[in-house]
This record gives C-alpha cells, structure tokens and sequence, in this order.
C-alpha cells in the first residue's frame, strides 16, 4: 500500500511540475511581449499546482521552490512596469482579480515586495496588510508554505534600525510585530496538523510535521537576525510573546521544537538576562516534553558560554545563575515523579558541568548538586539501565576532569554517596578513571585519612563487592586492574616517617580484604614501600631510639612479616620466598639479627616445603646464595646454620648441572672480600672439589646413558672460580691445582668419548687467553700466574 | 651508525609506577634499531611498550617477570660486535666484576650487558666490556640507597661503540659518554 503511495506521489509531483512548466512557459512569452493581463494569467494558473492537496511536504517543497524562482522573474517584470509607468497601487489591487485565494495571495506577496521597494507606502503597513491576507489560507501545509514565502520576501525590507525602511512612522517594533504575527500563524498551522486526519496515520503526520518544523522555526532566526531587537526589547517583548504563543499552543512537538529553538538562536547573554522568564516556562509545558534534553542543552550552552572568557562570570554571579538552574530542576524533577532515572542524572550531570565552570571555587555548590542527586538515587535502588551509569561516569568525572586532583575531588562529601549507588561493573570503571587520573597528573596523596577514603572509592578494586560474580571477569581485565591499583600505592608518599606507616597499615587494611586472587598483585608494592620507610628511618635524621610508640624499623619488619605470610593462603610461594630474602637484607641494613634470621627461616622453609618445581628451585637457590653472600649482620653460629642447609639444598638439587653451579656458587659464602674473618680458603676449596666430584660424576652418566662424556663446560665454570679465588689470595688454591685442572680439561676435550661443543671451546680458549693476559701483566699479578703453563 | 638501547629492572608495577615522563619523552618509536632489557620488567604491559619503541627486543629473564619463557641468557652479533644478555641474580657474588668476567668468557662476547645491582657501570677489562644499565625507573634496591633512574644507549659504529648514559639526578637528565675500540682481533681496547 505504502509504495503504492509513493509511486502515486511522484505522479503527482511530475504532473504539477509539468502543469507548472508549462504555465511558465507562457507566462514568460507574456513578459517578453510585455503582457502584463497574460503574464497575471499564466502565473496565476502556474501558481494554481500550489493549491493541490496530495503531496507529502517534502514533495510540496520541490513544487514550491519552482514556483519561487518563477516568482522572481515575474517580480522583476512588475518592477520593470512600475518603471514604465504603471502604478504599483493599480497593480496591487490588479491581481486580487485572480479567480483561486492561493495563487491570489502569492502575487499580491510578489506584488508587495516591490511596493515596498518604491516606498510609496510606509513598509509597516504593506507588511501588515499582506499578513493578515494570509489568514485566508488555513490548510497547514499551503498555509506554511506560503507565509514562509512572505518572509523570504520581507527579509530584507524590514524597517529595522539603520535600513533604508525606517522612518517616523515605521520603527523596530513594526518588523517584530510582523514577524511575531507570522510566527504565531505558522506555529497554529503547524500545531493543527497534528490534528488532521485518523488516529492510525498519527506516526506519519508527525513525521510530515518534523519535515515542516524549518519553516516555523526560521521565524525565530529571523527576529534574532534584527539588529533593533536589543536585550531590553528582546526582554519586554519578544521573548514574552514567543513563549506565550509555545505554551498556549500545548502541543508537544512544537513545544519540544520551539524551546530547543529559542536556546539555539538567540545569544547566550539573553538566556542569562532572562534566565528566570525561561525558566518560568518549563513547568507550564505539556508533561510529555522532554526537558531535560532542553535544559541540558541550555546548561552546556552557558557552560561553554562561561568558558569563553573570564569576563563573563561576574554575570553569572549578578543574575544567580546557579540557584536559578538548581532550582528549577529540582521542581521539573518533582514534577515528573516518573521521570526515568537518565532523565534526572542527565540534568545533574549538565548542572555540575555548568557549576563547575561557572563556579570552579564553589566547592559547596558542587557538593549541593550531588546531594540531590543522590537524594534522587536513594529512591532507585541500584541502576540496571545503562545509559543512566554511563550518565552518572560523566557525572562523577566531570570534578576529577576540572580540578585534575582527587583530593579536592574527595572534600565533595556527597562524592562517595554517589559511588555507592553505582554497581560493581561501573566502580571499576570509574576506579580506574580515579587511578588514571592521579596517575596522569601525578596527585599526592600524602595522608593516611584520604588514602583511606581513597580506597573506599575505589573499592571494586580492591574487594569482590556483594553479589559481584568473580568469574565472569576476563583475566587480562583483571590484570589491568590489580596493576593499576599496585602503581597506586607507589603514588602514596609522605616524608613524615609517622604519617607514612600509617598509610601503609591503611592500605595493608584494605589489600587484605582483597582476597587470594589479588594478593600478589598488591602485597607486593606495599612491602617495597615499606622498605622504602625503613631505609628513611635509618636516615641520619632520624633518632635510632626514638620516642616510645614511634615507628621503628622493628615495628615494620613485624608488620612485613604479617603482611607476606598472607600469601600462603593464595599459594604464592616463590613470590613470598623473594619478599622474604628482600626484608632480610634490608634487616641485615639495620643490623637486626633475629629478624634477619628470621626472614630467613622463612624462607627456607617455603624452600623445602613449597618449592618443587626443579627450575624455580634453581632460581630460588641462587637468590638464597646471593642473599646470604651479602649478608653481615650474623652471628658464627647462625651463619653456619643457613650456609650449610643452603649448600645441603644445593647438592639435593634434580639436576647434576645444576647442582654443580649450585655448589660452587656456595663456595663464595666462605669468602667475603670486605671482611677478613669472612675468608675460610678451605671451605671453598671443599666447595669447589665438591662440585668437582658432581661435573665428574655428571660425565660417567653421560658417557653410560648417551655414549659420550657431553660437555666439558662445568670443568671450565669450575677452573673459572679457581682462577677467581687464587687471584683473592686464598693460599689453599696454589699454580699446581690449577694446572692439573687444565691439563685433566685437555685430556677430557680430546678423548675419544667427547662430543664436541665450539661453545666450551670458545669459553675454555677464552680462559687460558685470560691467564695468559694476566702473565704478562707483570708485577704481583704476573709474577703469581708465571708457573701456570697455558 | 646502529643505536641500540640497554634497559631494565623497571619493577613496574611492585616498586614503581612508571617510567620518568623526562625518560618517556625522549624514548621515541623509530629512532632505536635494537632494545635489550636485562629483565624485571616485570609484567606484559612493559614489554608491548618496549616493543612500540623498537620491534627487535631482546629480554633476558629477572627473578621478578610475570613471563617465565624469557631466556636466562642471550646472544646476538650487532654490527661487528658480540653482545650478551643476562639479569645478574644468576652470577654470584652479585655485581661482583670479576664473576661477570667470567660469564663474559662463557658467552663469548664483546658486550656484556647485565642489571640486577640497580647501578650504573660501564667497565672495561681484557675479555670486553661489561655495562650494567641501572634501573630506568629508579625502583628500590637492596644494593643501593639511592637510586637514579638511569638506562644506556649505545652507538655501534664499525669497530667502534659509545656508550652514552642516561641518569635523571634531581630532576634533570644527565648525559655521560664514553668510547671503546675494538681491534681487529676481536679484543675491546679503550
């Protein structure tokens, strides 16, 4: 049916072209001959399609348009008359002749024009005349579009301040008043359109409506464009009858139009003058309207209005702005009880944007804003709809965008409130929008209260929240999110040693309800920040004794201790193994000994009860050694105690290899450079003949299970550290030691058995080319390596 | 002229928060051919960074990366140089010069690059040089109390390397260099 219509349609609309062609065509030959009674003829009959009933308005407009430009030749031929002689009275009343109103109407509109222009009568008065005429038209569609050809016509001949129309008689007033008539005609046209026709085609003629609301709107334009209409006229006058003629109508589409309308067109500092007379609009229109659109768009107007330039604010603040705008949507949200929750967080998010950028230090204004919307929130429950929580990120960013500080943001009492009506999903996302603004503008937060208050913010972070379903999280979300909440807590800083510790035991408060899956994303920064504060209470400033309660290096260990033995609970175990040798050398720093001793029983005990995979042992051994290489602070016998178990684990481990390196690696905790008691030449020997043994042991296996002796490279490692410890000055390592390792070396690379490897090669070339060096050094040097033969 | 940059222990995110944004701004895409990152990243986020700036990475394996498949050590050829890669936590006694000597030799290499103290140094014995990049971020170590963010750029130029460093101290960056020739047969003289 429908695609009937359009065919017919565009039948129709080629017809009236046709017919209107054609009648042109003729009307043209008149002009050409001069023929004023044909010219009237045919342009009446042209003008006759205008009168037809059957097409959509955006099919009328391509035969209006048509008409209009057929229309300005004939007005130039009726100009050129008047020239000639004719009388433009006689030509006025001349074409009333015409048989149809329509067509009747446009030629005396053409006619009118030029009347005008010879200003043989005041413009005010041709003006009225033909506005009134047009009252004569009623149907909607015809009406509109013929009043909309008088003020395209009139446009430029109004008696404006400064244009040629102006005279004693004709003033500002009259072209407002004529382009108030016309508005308020076209806007009735309009309005009764909606009321034309069945209730089940009541979609279309309100899409035909939409097509036609130009036409009405461009009369507002019109006025605006008058340079007589000031603030005062614009104040008394204008805006009065506008609204009048929008509310009066009580038709919702025009109203939703026309408001939106006025917003638009006129500048922003006759809004602000006139702020309480639009206002005072709102609640007279129909409840269907959607205002909050409307005002929300007046608020970013003035918002951006305020933004322009500074000179504006003090405006802001002489017409109270803000109480005006606070106040009228809180009676529009009264109002509307059943306004879906969107329509009301988009009002306060357009009314927080505007307080913040007319009123940047108010910071109690802002705070006002949030509180009613939280008063609104507190009868919702939590939101399901989506675009109202995308609402309220805009809401809650918009302070963090302007101040660029989370702290000033946190003095907004009501911010918090806000949050807690927010499900999960959405304070994650507004978490991270919080971290990554601290990040980027790189925020202090430098006392434990607001870091508290912080983490309260941003709680889905840092806890599953209350029917939060955990699983659903995508891991590398997850990650993301730990990671950012862990580069948090580098940003928390404070020099006060007092006030830093409590900000860790703030944190450390809520981390832990953070569950296994987080721990080892957040327990970690924290212990490093935590050392970071013991090496601060090591500074010199710091008094070692302290006043009684005050932070000590102690009391952090204790705290440490508590903190990395929650990762038990995830299993974390390597991890806690490096946090743990990580505390010791930093209570090894403050020449703790039990602490340090133990940290170090911790460790070991993760080590022999946790650490089973032979690679991670591997790791965890070197970091146990190398720990324990640097480590001054013990005691003969507690040394003792944790270098032989470490050795122990070194020579338990799976692989020969392995324990090889693990082995002669231990050989160093016997022999500390910077401590002479610390050098026992003979354990180190034992050490280096142990893992001697091992790399021997390693080649039968090899040579029993493969068939070759596989790679000499453990001999080479170990030949290494001999050169290493015999350099020292350990007298247990003499010249013949080391040469009967070379020699055992050689032999080894050039049995049968061997397979070759250019890399032990090129490592043992290397190391005979280093003696070699070291020979020729001369002096101390060259004289201890003289008896190795290379 | 091959620019390559030595990076690492950047501890991102356990003992610090980022990069220096002095640092940021001058590690710019398309200006480095080759990255080795002696490792600590610690997690994937560092690495795609990386990867941004240079599309040759190279990461050896610290005790604290979130990625357990980085190698404990690395070799590549640059030019006419010999490089190595290797954390450090696995050369005990740590930092000590002597024993990165010796894995030096093991490696075979011209360059040895290594990190794990947290400082810089830039040292030149008979087998090579060993440069150790410091910490890009300054990041907390039990080796030194003060940490300067620090990272190295090296200039490879036929037998020739300049070694220029990198330190932010109090604020400001600060630029050091220094040369090292390397003879014919294949020994780094200074």
């Amino acid at each position: 049916m429908m695609v009937d219509g359009v065919e017919d349609e565009e039948k129709w609309l080629a017809a009236g072209i046709a017919g209107l062609q054609q009648n042109a065509f003729y009307m043209h030959r008149a002009l050409d001959s001069n023929n004023l009674r044909d010219a009237l003829k045919y342009s009446a009959q042209m003008l006759s399609e205008l009168r037809t009933s059957k097409l959509s308005p955006q099919k009328y407009y391509q035969l209006y348009m048509r008409a209009f430009d057929e229309l300005r030749k004939l007005e130039m031929f009726f100009k050129e008359e008047t020239r000639r002689g004719c009388s433009i009275i006689d030509l006025y009343e001349l074409v009333q002749h015409a048989g149809n109103i329509l067509p009747r109407l446009y030629l005396l509109c053409t006619v009118g024009s030029v009347y005008i222009k010879s200003k043989e009568a005041p413009a005010k008065d041709v003006l009225k005349d033909l506005v009134e005429m047009c009252r004569g038209i009623q149907h909607p569609v015809r009406g509109l579009f013929l009043r909309s050809y008088l003020s395209q016509i009139s446009r430029d001949k109004l008696p404006d301040i400064g244009s040629e129309y102006e005279g004693d008689a004709d003033t500002v007033n009259d072209a407002m008043e004529f382009v108030l008539q016309n508005f308020t005609e076209m806007n009735k046209l309009w309005v009764r359109m909606q009321h034309q026709g069945p209730a089940r085609e009541k979609d279309k003629r309100e899409k035909e409506r939409s097509e036609l609301r130009d036409l009405v709107g461009k009369n507002l334009h019109v006025l605006s464009q008058i340079e007589g209409v000031d603030l005062d006229t614009y104040k008394e006058t204008v805006l009065p009858r506008v609204l009048e003629q929008v509310v009066n109508c009580k038709d919702e589409i025009a109203q939703c139009y026309l408001m939106d309308c006025i917003i638009q067109v006129f500048p922003d500092e006759y809004h602000l003058q006139t702020l309480e007379i639009l206002l005072g609009a709102f609640p007279q229109l129909q409840p269907s309207v959607d205002i909050k659109t409307v005002l929300s768009r007046l608020m970013e107007r003035l918002s951006n209005y305020a933004a322009s330039s500074t000179e504006v604010l003090p405006e802001f603040l002489q017409v109270e702005a803000f109480s005006k705008l606070n106040n009228a949507i809180g009676k529009v949200i009264e109002a509307q009880a059943d306004m879906p929750i969107l329509g009301a967080v988009t009002l306060y998010s357009s009314l927080l944007t505007f307080t913040l950028h007319v009123h940047p230090d108010r910071l109690d204004y802002a705070d006002q804003v949030l509180g009613a919307c939280v008063k609104k929130l507190s009868g919702e429950g939590k939101l399901e709809d989506n675009r109202a929580t995308k609402q309220i990120v805009a809401l809650l960013s918009a302070p963090l965008d302007k101040y660029n500080d989370i702290v000033t943001v946190l003095k907004l009492s009501n911010y918090p409130s806000v949050m807690e009506y927010v499900d999960s999903e959405t304070n994650k996302v507004m978490a991270m929008v919080i971290i990554q603004s601290i990040m980027k503008n790189n925020t202090q937060i430098s006392t434990a209260d607001k870091v508290g208050a912080l983490f309260e913010l941003i709680k889905g972070l840092i806890r599953d929240l209350d029917g939060a379903a955990h699983d659903q999280v995508d891991e590398d979300d997850f990650k993301e999110e730990q990671n950012s909440v862990a580069r948090l807590i580098q940003m928390l800083q404070n020099d006060d040693t007092e006030e830093m510790f409590k900000i860790i035991c703030t944190v450390r408060k809520h981390i832990l309800t953070g569950g296994p899956k987080r721990l080892p994303f957040t327990v970690p920064p924290l212990v490093f920040s935590s050392l970071k504060l013991v090496r601060q209470l090591q500074g010199p400033e710091e008094n070692p004794f302290g006043e009684e309660g005050s932070t000590t290096p102690k009391k952090v260990f204790q705290l440490l201790n508590q903190t990395i033995e929650t990762l038990y609970g995830v299993p974390a175990p390597e991890l806690a193994l490096r946090l743990y040798l990580q505390c010791a050398e930093a209570a090894n720093d403050s020449d703790l000994e039990p602490v340090a001793y133990e940290f170090f029983t911790q460790a070991y005990i993760l080590y022999e009860e946790e650490i089973s995979d032979s690679r991670a042992q591997v790791t965890a051994i070197h970091l146990i050694i190398g720990t324990l290489q640097r480590m001054h602070v013990f005691g003969v016998e507690n040394r003792d105690t944790l270098t032989h178990k470490a050795t122990g684990y070194s020579a338990k481990l799976l692989k020969k290899p392995d324990q090889c390196r693990a082995v002669y690696a231990c050989s160093h905790l016997f022999w500390v450079d910077d401590q002479d008691n610390m050098k026992d030449g003979e354990r180190v020997l034992l050490c280096l003949k142990r893992a001697l043994r091992i790399a021997n042991a390693a080649q039968q296996m090899s040579n029993a299970t493969r068939g070759s002796t596989g790679s000499v490279t453990l001999f080479v490692e170990i030949l290494n550290k001999y050169l290493y410890f015999f350099e020292k000055g350990n007298t247990q390592i003499n010249a013949a030691a080391i040469q009967s390792l070379i020699e055992l070396i050689t032999a080894e690379m050039q049995s049968e058995s061997n397979s070759p490897d250019p890399a032990a090669d090129a490592f043992f070339a290397s190391t005979l080319r280093y003696i070699q060096f070291q020979k020729q050094k001369g002096g101390a040097v060259g004289e201890k390596y003289e008896p190795i033969k290379v | 002229m091959v620019l390559v940059l030595a990076i690492g222990d950047l501890h991102i995110p356990h003992r610090a928060s980022d990069l220096p944004q002095k640092f940021k701004s001058m590690l710019v895409p398309g200006k480095i051919q080759h990255i080795i990152c002696t490792g600590n990243l610690s997690i994937k986020e560092v690495h795609d960074y990386l990867k941004s700036l240079c599309p040759d990475l190279h990461v050896t394996r610290g005790e604290y990366d979130e990625d357990s498949r980085y190698p404990e050590t690395k070799t590549l050829t640059i030019g006419q140089f010999k490089l190595g890669i290797c954390h450090g936590h696995q050369v005990i006694p740590w930092g000590d010069l002597d024993s990165l000597a010796m894995l030096q030799r093991q490696l075979d290499v011209d360059i040895l690059v290594t990190g794990h103290t947290h400082q810089f140094k830039a040292y030149k014995h008979e087998g090579g040089v060993v440069i150790n990049p410091g910490s890009a971020t300054g990041a907390y170590s039990s080796f030194t109390f003060d940490v300067n963010p620090s990272f190295v750029l090296m200039d490879i130029d036929g037998l020739r390397v300049v070694v220029y460093v990198y330190e932010l101290i109090d604020g400001e960056v600060k630029v050091d260099k220094i040369d090292f020739k390397k003879t014919a047969t294949t020994r780094l003289a200074h």
